[in-house]
């Protein structure tokens, strides 16, 4: 965990009295929606189809369980009694009222969590891998670099009216559950030749109306240049940056019209200017923000203990700990996912009872620590090999215990047309239906690691791009209409899907489905190979035969 | 299923109305005949051509501090006068999420 210092919770305390004065000017008509608009919009408050909506960031998905205890007071007290955990490590409430804001914030402050930066045109919450710090071959925990980062960009003047959003990920693994590639700008922690700490820079990732993979910009930026290279980055964006057109306003329009060898050149030459200036990183900064993380007095523990032996026998924790479980970097400990994706429940809800229920767990089980991961799940990062069974039935009896992370029940979907007041079409009853079609676990086995993702609009908050199967919901003619690809993925192969053929109406998507998976178990050369590979071995028309050769 | 933020000119094809959030806690509301906004909307002001809509926006807009985000949305009036919801988007802001589980709390 990060131990937040007197600034950050000073700035945190601010801002909460700052935003309870503009609430209260906004009530008495001192200020109109207009002027207020962009106030509550850097404090993480959107206006959706039936209510305010609250977004509250988890920086680089890092949680203490009285951070989550506060959370689920929030949504006891001011909402509905349940959060949902979005696809960029934040967690929303549906149900605010504006008056009462000031107060959900000053509960939260209390605990270090704040909102600020979760909408508006500037810097969002930074993110990164869920298992930073734990995961097996990590060269080293990128949350150290994500919190410099947070720290440097929260309300940074020059970058808090940026053309457009703008967002980070880091990631320091082979495999990239950060999705770095599908970011403005993604950072894969590596060591040079010497064994120095740097980064692969990549920019101008995005989904969206117009999906771009992100280009590496810089091979190698040593851990002390970050800022000055992310800073000259920004320049060049803010300068170039186009602010006549919202639908071309990110840096990944800006990258590709430039094309990446202009747009580098550009950032070179800028950052040639600052590099050398108090941007510079000393080794001591860095030092100081390790020293604030905590870690876990870990045991020595057996790898395989008697008690993990003894539940093996039960297919049932079987089943949950063969999709649930991680390796840890640790002898004798797990890393434990949380599947937030029950059958037939919306993806990445969770209820207020199920938040202080699983803050109680992580007490007893994971050092209090919890994450949040951008597939809507949570973690416990630290859970000792032990007490995975008696881990398993506790979370059994809270419904949390679904044995289908990384299965194709596992949906990410975006709140959609029950909620979002940007959506053309239904997101979440699409993912429910799903889920019901699949929830035979044996089927979901066999069939495999494949990731399904919903969208219900062109924005893409659901990453259709870039799941195995995509699924895009669009308005035509009144009615809501469904656009299919196959053959995305966010990790560190990321590509963006192609579509298979015209878009099935919201009846048709789980057949539609089907026929794909159908198709996939006949093509497929042995039970090893993943849906992905099939796809990519065989291309779309396979499929689009299978699907279209009846409809 | 256009979102109404996309709504660039006024052009209405049937029985229309003009919805928006209440300020103080976000709640859908429609704007009444009385000049006033309710939360029911059998209650809702109805307009039949743009330029009663133009006028019952306006006239909507300028009420800031009631609500936030006005914008005509379809109606459907039955023969017994009954209102209901012209699309899906306004059903669902009317009658709640159609997803039951939790969102139901």
């Amino acid at each position: 965990m990060y131990a937040y210092d007197e600034i950050d919770r000073t700035l945190v305390n601010e801002r909460v009295s700052e935003f309870r004065d503009q609430v209260k000017r906004r009530l008495s008509g001192e200020l109109t929606e207009d002027e207020f608009k962009i106030l509550r919009l850097q404090n993480g408050v959107y206006l959706q189809l039936h209510a305010y909506m609250f977004r509250v960031a988890i920086p680089y998905g890092t949680l203490a369980t009285n951070q989550l205890r506060a959370l689920a007071h929030v949504a006891r007290k001011y909402d509905r009694g349940y959060g949902h955990f979005t696809t960029r490590q934040n967690i929303q409430f549906n149900w605010i009222k504006l008056a009462e804001l000031p107060d959900a914030l000053e509960d939260l402050a209390k605990v270090g969590i704040h909102a600020m930066q979760t909408s508006g045109n500037n810097m969002r919450n930074v993110t990164s891998d869920q298992w930073a710090g734990v995961a097996p071959g990590e060269i080293e925990d990128p949350r150290i670099w994500s919190e410099l980062i947070r720290q440097h960009t929260t309300l940074h003047p020059e970058f808090s009216f940026l053309p457009r959003k703008f967002k980070i990920a880091i990631t320091a693994s082979d495999h990239d559950r950060a999705a770095i590639k599908i970011h403005d700008i993604g950072l894969r922690l590596i060591k040079n030749e010497k064994g120095e700490t740097g980064f692969e820079v990549l920019v101008g990732g995005g989904l969206g109306r117009t999906p771009f993979i992100a280009k590496t910009i810089k091979h190698f930026v040593h851990g002390r240049d970050i800022l000055s290279y992310i800073e000259a980055i920004l320049r060049v964006y803010n300068q170039y940056g186009r602010r006549d057109n919202i639908y071309k306003a990110r840096i990944k329009i800006l990258v590709h019209e430039l094309g990446i060898e202009k747009f580098s050149r550009e950032v070179e030459e800028e950052w040639q200017h600052i590099r050398n200036s108090s941007l510079q990183i000393d080794d001591e900064v860095i030092e100081d923000i390790r020293s604030r993380f905590t870690y876990p007095a870990y045991e020595k523990l057996p790898h395989m203990p008697d008690e993990l032996r003894q539940a093996a026998a039960d297919p049932d924790f079987e089943a949950w700990r063969k999709n649930s479980v991680a390796p840890h970097k640790n002898q004798g400990y797990s890393i434990v996912t949380i599947s937030l994706k029950p059958i037939g429940a919306p993806p990445g809800d969770a209820t207020a009872e199920q938040m202080d229920a699983l803050a109680d767990l992580a007490d007893k089980y994971s050092f209090g620590e919890i994450r949040v991961g951008h597939e809507q799940n949570l973690a416990l990062p630290h859970v000792a090999k032990r007490d995975l069974p008696a881990l398993w039935k506790a979370l059994d009896k809270l419904g949390l215990a679904t044995p289908n992370v990384n299965l194709i029940t596992d949906i990410i979907a975006c709140p959609g047309l029950d909620y979002c007041s940007l959506a053309n079409a239904r997101s979440i009853p699409i993912a429910q239906e799903l889920t019901r079609r699949f929830a035979n676990h044996e089927l979901a086995n066999l069939i495999g690691r494949l990731h399904i993702n919903i969208s219900g609009c062109i924005n893409a908050c659901g990453h259709h791009h870039v799941g195995h199967i995509g699924i895009l919901g669009v308005e035509k003619n009144g009615e809501e209409v469904y656009q299919i690809t196959i053959g995305g993925r966010a990790d560190e192969n990321a590509a963006l899907g192609n579509l298979i053929g015209p878009g099935v109406k919201f009846d048709e998507v789980a057949d539609v489905v089907e026929d794909i998976v159908e198709a996939y178990l006949a093509l497929r050369e042995r039970p090893e190979e993943l849906f992905m590979d099939t796809v990519k071995r065989l291309g779309v028309e396979p499929f689009k035969e299978r699907v279209y050769a009846t409809r | 299923m256009t979102s109404p933020l996309e709504q660039k000119k006024i052009k209405i094809a049937g029985p229309s109305i003009v919805t928006a959030n209440r300020t103080w806690d976000g709640i859908v509301v429609y704007r009444t005949a009385a000049k006033s906004w309710s939360a029911d909307l059998s209650e809702a002001a109805i307009v039949r051509n743009s330029d009663e809509a133009k006028a019952l926006l306006a006239e909507s807009v300028a009420d800031d501090v009631g609500a936030i985000g006005p914008y005509i949305a379809p109606v459907q009036v039955g023969a017994d006068g009954k209102i209901e919801p012209g699309n899906l988007r306004e059903q669902i802001r009317r009658t709640g999420v159609t997803i039951g589980q939790s969102a139901q709390v």
